[in-house]
């Protein structure tokens, strides 16, 4: 047991109960439009405000991964991609780095084997991670049709595709498969409580484990439960859902009656989700544009980097020495890399 | 600074993306669609079960019935009131809800939802025989 993942359970598990208690006794209001809109309104302010704040951040040093062969003579290949020396380089490192997690990818796990060291490939969190937010991006678009009247019509692919897998199970006290399964949910949730076990569960992990890595994983995890059971369990009437959430998107807040406690937790799980955002580990969101590990050339022995907080530093160069003490040197002795008559004559 | 320009512009692309259903849905009113329902269906009051479970409930009694017609033959249903009906999609449902454009499309439309029914289902028994 473990104060750091119970307090986030815990707090997660309140804030379940708070909009679960919140919808029963008439704070419609509050949960389905005051809270959205405010967590929005915190959601825009906190990310612009984190962002400007590194964009003012100078970049002290020079510090590129270099996952390969930088760039050197002719004759020998560079890793382009992974040691980029150019603008072109970088982008195409950032880019494969958002979408495909290459340095994700190249996490390994040290084992002794028969006595020698051996690097393993750890593809599990890797292959974890891509379903984890690939899934959530496709759910996350999925849900597009409830903010935008008519449905597009690339929306309405994507839901296709994610359904296209039929599950309908009808057994006497168990109905399930209507409406259309959709992958990408279970596959979030899947991912998430692997996510999650990963922590718990590996004593190193766990270790450098705090509440603010469980808890973003926990609220998902209750924000994936909560729209599952509302779309394949405990139904509600999607057409005053979709109602309430275009009169949010067009500024005009209605709520309708007759929606079920569920909506109203699954909504406030996902704004208080989205006012966590900007102050939480989720700004990995934006941060990645700004790694300068990620977005820096491999160029350091080409260019040289100058830290932009280094101070002036009014210096006294061996040169400005001698000019100054030429004479009382070559009097005590001392040897001089200019003779007087030869500093003379260049002043001159 | 260089960068700085880079990272405001990549900033409002962001910000423009996540607030898009706000600015393009800008000073325009979504009502909700509305639900016609035929002279027949208001003179029978309530369905074969009751207006808020077929409202967000009924993919699953039509799902029941189709699993109790074709693998078990039973064709009749007796509803919690004791009213019996014929399990069927387009004698019964439609029977009353005539008006498949007027009715069921306009929520199917509305909440993005592509019921397979209508693959095999005709939509107008009535008129079609």
């Amino acid at each position: 047991m473990n104060k750091r993942y119970l307090f986030a359970f815990l707090v997660v598990f309140v804030l379940f109960l708070a909009a679960g208690l919140g919808s029963a006794v008439g704070l419609q209001w509050l949960f389905g439009v005051v809270i959205p809109y405010a967590a929005v309104i915190v959601f825009v302010a906190g990310f612009a405000r984190k962002v400007l704040n590194w964009a003012a951040s100078p970049v002290p040093f020079a510090i590129p991964t270099t996952g390969g062969q930088g760039r050197s003579f002719d004759w020998i290949p560079q890793a382009k991609i992974d040691n980029p020396s150019g603008g072109w380089g970088v982008l195409l490192r950032l880019l494969f780095e958002v979408l495909t997690f290459r340095s994700l990818f190249r996490n390994t796990r040290m084992r002794l084997k028969e006595e020698k060291i051996a690097y393993q490939l750890e593809i599990f969190l890797w292959v974890g991670a891509l379903a984890f937010h690939y899934a959530f991006l496709t759910v996350l678009l999925r849900h597009t049709r409830f903010f935008l009247e008519p449905t597009p019509g690339c929306i309405q692919l994507l839901e296709t595709l994610d359904s296209f897998f039929r599950v309908e199970i009808l057994y006497p006290g168990i109905q399930f498969g209507l409406p259309a399964v959709y992958l990408s949910g279970f596959v979030l949730l899947l991912a998430v409580v692997y996510l999650t076990l990963r922590r718990i569960l590996i004593p190193a992990v766990r270790y450098v484990s705090l509440v603010s890595d469980y808890f973003p994983l926990l609220l998902i995890f209750g924000i994936a439960l909560s729209g599952i059971l509302m779309r394949y369990v405990t139904k509600v009437d999607i057409r005053a859902v979709k109602e309430l959430t275009l009169g949010l998107v067009t500024f005009r807040p209605t709520v309708p009656e007759g929606i079920g406690a569920v909506f109203y937790i699954h909504l406030f799980l996902v704004s208080v989700l989205i006012a966590y955002f900007p102050y939480s580990k989720l700004m990995h969101l934006g941060g990645i544009f700004l790694s300068p590990t990620r977005n820096l050339r491999g160029d350091t022995r080409a260019y040289r980097h100058v830290n932009p907080w280094n101070y002036p530093v009014p210096v006294h160069t061996y040169e400005e020495y001698e000019e100054e003490f030429r004479e009382k040197m070559i009097e005590a002795g001392l040897p001089v890399e200019k003779e007087l008559a030869e500093a003379a004559q260049e002043k001159e | 600074m260089k960068d700085k320009r880079w990272i405001v512009t990549g900033l409002v692309v962001f910000l423009l993306i996540v607030l898009f259903p706000f600015w393009y849905n800008r000073g325009r009113a979504v009502p909700p669609p509305e639900v016609k329902l035929t002279e027949k269906a208001k003179a029978e009051k309530e369905c074969v079960l009751s207006r808020d479970y077929m409202k967000a409930e009924h993919m699953q009694i039509l799902d029941l019935w189709r699993e109790t017609v074709v693998r078990e033959g039973n064709r009749i249903y007796t509803n919690p009131k004791g009213r019996e009906f014929v399990m069927s999609l387009s004698n019964t449902c439609l029977d009353c809800h005539a008006n498949k454009a007027e009715f069921c499309d306009k929520c199917h439309n509305y909440a993005s939802v592509r019921p397979y029914c209508w693959d095999c289902h005709i939509e107008n028994p009535k008129e079609a025989r």
